[in-house]
């Protein structure tokens, strides 16, 4: 093996393009909410780590899903939370990360009742 | 008296072969210093067969008369206005989608294959490959002076190749070429020349040529005419690369199966763009995608590696998963550039009641069960004013760049995520499929350029969505967001009424 393609070598001029540090002190953080495919991925939202998990929910998530008709419906209180795929109920006076949230870290949320428009997921 | 005439095969043998020599000064391998590291073994590079032998000069004779009547072609279609006798504006937006993000990959194709020519120390597979690399060059020039006369007329075109580095849908293709040219020369000719020439190509070049054709634009059918022969030689490179490589030497086989499992898949992954094209943007259909995916690959791939099987190779992994995808990617991707119209390069429109029951007719397993559903909420969103953006940016797969919108095997209803972690950072990935790649090479695929986060870090001119557009060169108002109401449209029926008034 040549020295240009020797696999230190080209260890060393790796770089992590999205290292948190490149975020200017936000974290990562994708959203989904099941059963409503209409919005047709998880959101992705540059925030504060130090962001309280309740503003989360009422100013960053609520505003972004506000468009779908089940929206207005949600009662926050039964929502189902489950972070990088482990259930868990928030604390919505703690910060996202005593939360546990990450960087990059999945968020999905399922609202008991509500399954999009007429039932279909969407 | 005059030198007896060369046989053609004498011609050929006397042309491409013992041209070059076993360097002294320099030892080979640092003349040739990238045919090694991929692990790839080759005993006897004389072994190579030219499935086609093209001398260099019956090259540049073909070509040049192939140009010629697509000029003719070209000029004959803009002196009879041919921009006002295609089905519907609308088509114009598969052209969009063509010069934007596949145009540029005829140029990437041209540097991949010089590169791998330059690198390959075989001299049949180096003339071959310089050959294709030619002939990449002339289907780029060749598209961008076709498809420049709707130029003058359409949004949506002058910037193509400024949105293919920046905007973020076209990183999807952009990517697939990036990180075929940044392997070594075998896996790029795997890549591009068996996966993408040979198994996937006429699911790409098929449906948009005859498209054109059902459409009316014959200037593109013209030139993809000139490109058919073309095509041709490129496939039956594509062959006699993966036979080469499997007859030489049996360690080959493995690494040779991991690079088709790889390209397939990704592959696969771009072709949701024709997939969508095919089913949703022209105005008249040629046929669906999943019928498509039914002729070109489960037929014409099925029998290919039946006789591949002799030389050990299998199936891609996630074939079947493929197939199965091919029931939802056209609806899916089209749903996502439906919300996100505001920031495509490219119109959008609701699909109308007999476009719908098309779909079920193509689709009775799962458009009206899942995707028309969504089409009729977005409908009665629509008539009340309220019609549906998404005003955020999606997850994005680290491997294929799409948006993370597709669905787990087996249950449409649920979105797929998987995820790696390397050095504890985490990774997403939209399938298996995808999360496979990454793991095999995750030094590669951290380094990936995702458009969500470069936007997020602030390197996309801003962290609003005009300023975002507007470092695209994406002329907001004019190229992106509905069909109905844009300045195409308004064109399109000045044109329509004005052909009516003359006609009395």
């Amino acid at each position: 093996m040549l020295n240009a393609l020797d696999t230190a070598e080209y260890l060393d001029h790796v770089t992590v393009r999205d290292a948190r540090k490149n975020f200017h002190g936000n974290i990562l953080v994708y959203v989904h909410w099941e059963d409503h495919l209409s919005f047709c991925a998880a959101i992705a939202f540059p925030l504060p780590p130090t962001l309280s998990f309740g503003a989360l929910v009422s100013d960053v998530i609520a505003p972004a899903y506000a468009a779908h008709p089940d929206a207005a419906r949600i009662d926050w209180s039964k929502v189902e939370w489950q972070i990088d795929g482990v259930r868990m109920v928030p604390d919505l006076s703690l910060s996202l990360e005593a939360n546990g949230l990450g960087h990059k870290s999945l968020l999905r949320f399922k609202t008991p009742g509500l399954h999009g428009w007429k039932g279909s997921a969407n | 008296m005059t030198p007896k005439k060369l046989g053609l095969k004498q011609r050929y043998a006397l042309m491409t072969r013992g041209l070059d020599w076993e360097t002294t000064y320099q030892p080979m391998d640092k003349v040739f210093p990238y045919d090694r590291f991929e692990g790839i073994k080759i005993k006897d590079w004389s072994a190579w067969e030219d499935p086609f032998r093209l001398t260099m000069d019956a090259y540049w004779k073909f070509q040049g008369e192939k140009e010629r009547k697509l000029y003719a072609v070209l000029d004959a279609f803009a002196q009879n206005n041919g921009q006002t006798g295609i089905s519907d504006a609308r088509y114009t937006n598969v052209l969009k989608l063509f010069l934007t993000g596949v145009s540029p990959l005829e140029y990437q194709a041209h540097r991949g294959f010089a590169f791998a020519g330059r690198h390959l120390r075989g001299v049949g597979p180096r003339v071959a490959a310089q050959m294709q690399s030619l002939d990449e060059l002339r289907h780029v020039q060749t598209q961008i002076h076709t498809i420049s006369h709707y130029n003058k007329y359409f949004d949506g075109l002058s910037e193509f190749r400024h949105m293919h580095d920046r905007v973020w849908y076209l990183s999807v293709p952009k990517s697939f070429f990036d990180d075929a040219r940044t392997a070594g020369p075998f896996e790029y000719m795997i890549a591009i020349g068996f996966a993408f020439e040979y198994v996937l190509t006429n699911l790409l070049f098929v449906p948009f040529m005859s498209g054109a054709a059902y459409n009316g634009d014959m200037s593109t059918v013209t030139f993809g005419f000139s490109a058919q022969s073309d095509e041709s030689r490129h496939m039956t490179l594509g062959i006699e690369v993966i036979k080469f490589l499997l007859e030489q030497d049996a360690d080959n086989l493995p690494i040779v199966q991991r690079w088709v499992d790889k390209w397939f898949w990704r592959g696969h992954r771009v072709l949701g763009l024709v997939a969508m094209m095919m089913d949703y943007m022209l105005p008249k259909k040629v046929m669906s995608w999943k019928e498509a995916w039914e002729i070109y690959f489960t037929e014409a791939g099925g029998s290919l590696f039946t006789d591949l099987a002799r030389y050990g190779l299998k199936v891609p992994k996630y074939a079947d998963v493929a197939t199965a995808d091919a029931e939802h990617i056209s609806h899916q991707n089209w749903a996502t550039f439906y919300q996100y119209t505001h920031a495509a390069a490219f119109h959008t429109w609701m699909p109308d009641r007999a476009h719908m029951d098309w779909l079920s007719e193509k689709y009775p397993n799962t458009f009206d069960k899942y995707y028309r559903p969504r089409f009729e909420m977005w409908a009665e969103m629509e008539k009340q004013g309220q019609r549906f953006y998404n005003n955020s940016l999606p997850q994005l797969c680290q491997v294929c760049q799409i948006p993370m919108v597709y669905t787990e095997p087996g249950d449409p209803t649920k979105i797929a995520f998987r995820c790696s972690q390397v050095e504890g950072e985490t990774y997403h990935f939209c399938s298996d499929g995808c999360k496979d790649i990454f793991d095999a090479e995750p030094q590669k695929y951290v380094q990936a350029w995702m458009p969500v986060q470069q936007i997020f870090q602030g390197n996309c001119g801003g962290a609003s969505i005009p300023d975002v557009l507007a470092w695209y060169r994406l002329n907001a108002g004019a190229d992106n967001m509905d069909y109905v109401g844009s300045p195409d449209e308004k064109l399109w029926n000045d044109w329509h009424a004005a052909a009516a008034r003359a006609a009395g």
